[in-house]
């Protein structure tokens, strides 16, 4: 281990070995599902597995897993599987079929999955998601998911931001809810073959470890308040983005990061932790009351044009009565050859540029408008009212019933907001932890989007993960079990139980002052000034004294009524945010020591002459692996026994894609 | 805040499951007519957290409309007065002055955890009993294969719609869940993937709907008004020929 | 349900058309009444044809009936805890209780019309009550208060069949549409339409001294 550097962190050995296979890229996939090892199918029933998340990617890894025979044991922290995060998703999911015969093919879609990523992402693990895409649809279909389709009855495509093929199928702007039902049904189809048992309501608190490998978790039954423990072969984690860390997201109220916080602090290395997504598209904030972020679908940026106006002083003025000489379509402009279809980061950047500016609309936030117009008087024109109704209806809908303005008449207005979250749990080719027997698919990963991700492509890394990859890799570990039987009250299981029940008793203890979410809300705040959209390096360290600060005054301060033996939701809501202040160091550090501008994360001092974002390939072609640094603990300030980091790297080897600096202009 | 609304609220509060519960009255002021009704809450949580009294416990995840979780009975309207989910429900839909009474889901089949929030279990195992096509992850044709007639596909999609929130069942007289489960044995029966399993799985989710507790169907309609989404009363009838065909030809 | 209720609506409408047959005079309309009972002879015995209905109307009252309270008590048990604020401006209430006013109307009806036929109006001797139905529908509906039961009566009917047609239909499985939603909803509020006027132009024309 190298010397601690700015004093945050140290560095530590490189992860040399991500277990793909060896040949050609294309060949990979093949020879890996060849190798795994098979498990006899009398055997799977005592084989176990538990999977911590219904959505995409924990959904449909619990329902493959079931019917190959295995017993799984599924985990969400809301009221039925089917209410998983990913149930919110609207645009669509990309796959490789080409059936638009637009010249797609898989290794269209791995490049533009890669370019889109801006090389930050694992050309490995790309190219097997791109390479079974086109089963998800299959897959899919056969369920009953409801795809969008043509008047001949076969499945229609859209094309989505940031490419230039129409891949992306969708169902109008519900697709995330209707492959979460393909899912979900699929899911309950095996609770009732009794392959699956389900545990709604019950949130994974911390995971246990036994001899060096993951062997199960402690949850709380929210409804109870009794701790569990619950015991298994292995350990997959589908627990979601933390993009909540911001406070305002287009996430879930309940999107957190525990489940993976806790596997993070017991050895799991955390990837790329300060890639987040900042989405162009979003209903902007029009009070301190807002809870969260609503997005409306990208698709919009297929028929909407997006302007500002010229001057300033037009910026209160009714959009309508602005002539077309004085509006800037800034992304027109500037990117001629994508105009309103460049990806997000490039989109929310130029949207808050010109905010900063003064050439925002909408009310005053603070000092500026944060807003800028998304107008579809054009494209009702081309199209008429009725087939704009009948592409975005739905959307238009939403829009008015949250602002109260009605968007056929008058242009909408959009904000960025934080949306995604790239990085995640690394893992290997096999979907497998640094932790043995510990496995992460979907957004909990940060396996294949690297610094940005394309739209449409997150349900179709949780689909691969769960329907596809995970199932095929699992097996292999799965083959050197059943691992020896845990004794229930053996002491990795007893310090794991203690340690929740420690750690809820103390929260209950605090009865300080300040509720959670005034806490998270601030914690929100220092994020998105300083973790932001753009980042420096004084910022940063300056976001990283608060949030130690903050941390500190959360465990002296912070008010959780109630008691741990009934639901209590203030409760679990301190329990996410108290992770989610260990959390945010880690990003800001993360942030901090990439000085280089790419994808989402835009560093201030890394840009080029007209300030596009500026890698530098020579010191940062890597994974940033973050291994936690256990601190000594302090009995006065107990949520503050972090110590610094350790950065593992991994090398990216770019060896089917050539690199290049990338250009949407 | 100028343009600020009081409100006085009459909420149902109840510890646990075995508690009787009662409803009782708050006081908000300055409330925005921007915030959503859950926003509102959040609000009132604050104070009462501030002041000592636990906070009110009522389900929301999406904040979208769309995952179904949230879902409050508001002066006796299923989602409140909107045609929409509770989370999506603005205060401007209510006036300054007014009285809310804020209560959960009433159903036997829907008991109360705490509060505001119930537990709808019922429809997961609904869905179990037979809400589902069966095909393994692999063995799905290509996806091409079997083309589906647009009017086939809207209605399926128009009943895959339906967010499992349960106010088709708050509303209803009866407190039958008809219109859950009327949308899904539509939105399958409508694709030729779904046609294998139809007869079955309309006997086996109608006699899981009935153990469950639910009430029965007399076609009231309440149902449809208050469902967020829309989904219309002819999805019953669908389930009812569904079922009478399968009893009569199939021998249940 | 739908089966009991759709044969009621059946021969209700048959019975409406037999009644409107008092306006045609008193040959018609007992001329009719003489037909229903001969009708089928010497297939059936006489009142063959009345008593097959008869029957059957029994039958569809008890399933009918029975099905009402079954799920009228299944709807209690699954919500017992009820809504401090109610809105049901639901169709369930005027059925339920819509239902049970017809029931007594209906024991009034035949002990009025066939089991008793009670001379109510004293100006008529109930001789010619029991020989021509004609003058006992006549001399009945020459008492105000007697054709205002019958036309509360109606409008009872009215409102059931309004939802109950439409229902039964929904019931039946023959609104898969949106359109076929619209038919069953219009086609009930025909119904009840029809009906309720049907009925009640009898009375109100005897009432009113058009017949005599
Ligand atoms: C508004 C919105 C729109 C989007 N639109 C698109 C789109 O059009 N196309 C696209 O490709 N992507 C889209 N995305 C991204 C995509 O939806 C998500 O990345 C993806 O669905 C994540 O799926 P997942 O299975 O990994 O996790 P999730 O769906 O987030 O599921 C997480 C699961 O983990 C459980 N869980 C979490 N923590 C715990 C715990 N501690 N204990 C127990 N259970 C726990 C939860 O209960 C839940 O079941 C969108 C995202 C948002 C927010
Ligand atoms: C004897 C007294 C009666 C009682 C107690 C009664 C009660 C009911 C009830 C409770 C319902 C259904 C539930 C509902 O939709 O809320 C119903 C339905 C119905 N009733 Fe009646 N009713 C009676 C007489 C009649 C008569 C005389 C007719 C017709 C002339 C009739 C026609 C119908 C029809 C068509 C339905 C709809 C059936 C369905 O939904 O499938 N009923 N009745
Ligand atoms: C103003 C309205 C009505 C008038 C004038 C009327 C008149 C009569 C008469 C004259 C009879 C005896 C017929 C005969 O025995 O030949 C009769 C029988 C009967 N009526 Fe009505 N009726 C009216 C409304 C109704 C309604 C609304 C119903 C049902 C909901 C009804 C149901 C019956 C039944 C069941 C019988 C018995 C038939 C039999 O003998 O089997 N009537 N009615
Ligand atoms: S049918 Fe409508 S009201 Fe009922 S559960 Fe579905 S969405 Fe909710
Ligand atoms: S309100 Fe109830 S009665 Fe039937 S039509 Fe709807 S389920
Ligand atoms: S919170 Fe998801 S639908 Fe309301």
């Amino acid at each position: 281990m190298t010397e601690l550097i700015h004093g945050m962190y140290a560095e530590g050995a490189p992860v040399v070995d991500t277990k793909a296979p060896a040949g050609p890229i294309d060949k990979k996939w093949t020879k890996r599902k060849f190798e795994a090892s098979l498990v006899n199918p009398a055997n799977r029933r005592k084989l176990s597995v538990i999977i911590v998340g219904t959505g995409l990617a924990g959904g449909a890894a619990a329902a493959t897993l079931g019917e190959a025979g295995y017993h799984v044991k599924s985990f969400c922290y809301q009221d039925s599987p089917r209410r998983a995060h990913s149930i919110a998703a609207q645009g669509g999911i990309n796959a490789a079929k080409n059936y638009k015969e637009d010249g797609d093919s898989t290794y269209r879609l791995f490049y533009d999955t890669v370019k889109g990523g801006d090389y930050r992402a694992r050309e490995t693990n790309v190219y097997r998601l791109a390479e079974v895409s086109a089963n998800i649809i299959d897959q899919c279909v056969a369920q009953g998911v409801p795809f969008a389709r043509e008047y001949g009855g076969l499945l229609d495509n859209r094309s989505f931001g940031g490419v230039q093929v129409s891949r992306t199928f969708y169902a109008r702007g519900q697709t995330g809810q209707q492959l979460l039902i393909g899912a979900y049904q699929a899911l309950e189809r095996q609770v009732s073959a009794g392959t699956v048992e389900q545990f709604v309501r019950h949130e994974m608190l911390e995971l246990i470890i036994e001899d060096g490998r993951a062997r199960g978790i402690v949850a709380r039954d929210l409804v109870t308040g009794e701790i569990e423990t619950h015991l298994a072969d292995a350990v997959v984690l589908a627990s979601g983005g933390y993009g909540n860390v911001f406070f305002l997201s287009t996430n879930a109220m309940g999107s957190n990061v525990t489940a993976s916080w806790r596997a993070h602090r017991k050895g799991a290395y955390f990837g790329n932790p300060c890639y987040t997504q900042i989405h162009p598209t979003c209903i902007p904030v029009s009070g301190d009351h807002q809870s969260k972020l609503t997005l409306m679908s990208e698709s919009l940026r297929n028929d909407g044009r997006i302007w500002v106006p010229k001057r300033r002083e037009d910026c209160d003025k009714d959009p309508r009565q602005i002539p077309e000489a004085d509006r800037d379509y800034y992304l027109e402009r500037i990117y001629p050859a994508f105009g309103n279809l460049v990806p997000r980061d490039i989109a929310s950047r130029q949207a808050k540029n010109v905010c900063d500016e003064g050439r925002g609309v909408g009310p005053m936030v603070g000092d500026f408008r944060r807003g800028v117009y998304l107008d579809f008087s054009e494209a009702i024109e081309r199209l008429g009212k009725a087939a704009v109704e009948a592409k975005y209806g739905n959307l238009f809908d939403m829009y008015a019933r949250i602002t109260g303005e009605n968007p056929y008449e008058v242009p909408m207005r959009i904000y960025p907001a934080v949306h995604y979250t790239m990085g995640g749990l690394w893992v290997d080719y096999d979907l497998q932890s640094s932790i043995p027997g510990l496995f992460v698919t979907g957004e909990a990963n940060f396996s294949d989007h690297g610094a940005n991700r394309l739209g449409a492509s997150a349900l179709m890394q949780g689909l691969a993960d769960g329907y596809f990859v995970l199932p095929n890799t699992i097996r292999d570990y799965l083959a050197k079990g059943p691992f020896p039987k845990i004794d229930a009250h053996a002491p990795s299981v007893m310090a794991a139980r203690a340690s929740v029940e420690e750690r809820t008793a103390r929260l209950l203890a605090v009865n300080g002052q300040r509720s959670v979410d005034s806490f998270h809300k601030e914690l929100g705040h220092i994020m998105w000034e300083y973790c932001g959209m753009e980042r420096t390096e004084t910022g940063l360290l300056k976001a990283i004294d608060l949030i130690r600060g903050l941390r500190a005054e959360f465990w002296r301060n912070v008010k959780v009524l109630g008691s741990a033996d009934t639901l209590n939701q203030s409760l679990e809501k301190a329990g996410r945010v108290a992770d989610f202040l260990e959390l945010g160091e880690l990003m800001c550090i993360d942030a901090l020591h990439r000085a280089e501008s790419c994808g989402g994360h835009f560093r201030a001092e890394s840009q080029t002459e007209d300030g596009e974002a500026l890698r530098h390939d020579d010191q940062f072609l890597y994974v940033a692996a973050w291994e936690f640094g256990a601190g000594t603990p302090d009995p006065n300030q107990p949520g503050d026994s972090m110590g610094a980091p350790v950065l593992h790297k991994e090398d990216l080897v770019y060896e089917a894609i050539e690199l290049k600096q990338r250009s949407y202009k | 805040m100028s343009g600020g609304m009081n409100l006085t609220l009459r909420i149902w509060r109840q510890d646990g499951p075995s508690d009787r519960g009662h409803l009782k009255t708050y006081e908000v002021s300055d409330i925005s007519p921007d915030m959503s009704f859950l926003e509102m809450l959040d609000v009132l949580n604050e104070q009462l957290n501030a002041k000592g009294e636990e906070p009110i416990a009522f389900d929301s995840d999406c904040r979208e409309g769309i995952c179904g979780m949230c879902g409050l009975m508001i002066s006796g309207d299923a989602h409140g007065p909107e045609k929409t989910t509770t989370c999506q429900l603005h205060m401007r839909s209510f006036k300054n002055g007014e009285t809310i009474t804020i209560e959960p889901w009433r159903a036997d089949a829907f008991p109360v955890i705490k509060d505001l929030v119930v537990n709808r279990s019922a429809f997961d195992r609904i869905i179990q009993a037979g809400g589902f096509i069966s095909v393994n992850t692999g063995s799905a044709p290509e996806a091409n294969a079997a083309p589906v007639p647009k009017p086939k596909a809207d209605r399926a999609f128009q009943a895959a719609e339906c967010i499992g929130c349960g106010a088709c069942v708050a509303a209803c007289p009866n407190a039958a869940g008809m219109l859950f489960m009327g949308a899904k044995i539509t939105h399958l029966g409508e694709l030729p993937q779904g046609q294998p399993e139809r007869w079955m799985r309309v006997v086996k989710m109608v006699a899981q709907h009935d153990a469950e507790g639910f009430g029965g169907c007399t076609n009231t309609g309440a149902c449809t008004v208050a469902c967020p989404k829309g989904i219309p009363q002819d999805v019953i009838s669908t389930l009812n020929k569904d079922l009478r065909y399968a009893m009569t030809h199939h021998g249940g | 349900m739908a089966v009991t209720g759709l044969f009621f609506v059946f021969y209700v409408l048959l019975h409406m058309y037999g009644n409107l047959k008092v306006l045609a005079g008193p040959e018609a309309f007992d001329g009719y009444a003489h037909h229903l009972r001969t009708f089928g002879e010497p297939m059936l015995p006489y009142e063959g044809l009345l008593w097959i209905i008869r029957v059957l109307l029994v039958l569809s009252l008890i399933g009918h009936a029975y099905s009402a309270f079954t799920l009228w008590s299944r709807a209690g048990s699954a919500r017992r805890t009820k809504y401090a604020a109610l809105k049901t401006a639901s169709s369930s209430k005027t059925m339920r209780w819509g239902g049970v006013f017809l029931l007594l109307f209906l024991t009034w009806h035949l002990i009025h019309f066939t089991i008793v036929k009670p001379a109510v109006n004293s100006g008529v001797a109930s001789d010619t009550i029991h020989s021509s139905p004609y003058a006992m529908v006549v001399a009945s509906f020459q008492l105000w208060w007697m054709v205002i039961f019958y036309v509360l009566a109606l409008a009872a009917l009215g409102l059931h069949l309004s939802h109950g047609v439409f229902s039964a239909q929904q019931t039946l499985g023959w609104t898969q549409t949106a359109a076929g939603y619209r038919r069953a909803k219009a086609i009930g509020h025909l119904v009840a339409g029809l009906v309720t006027i049907g009925f009640a132009i009898p009375p109100l024309s005897i009432l009113f001294g058009l017949v005599k």
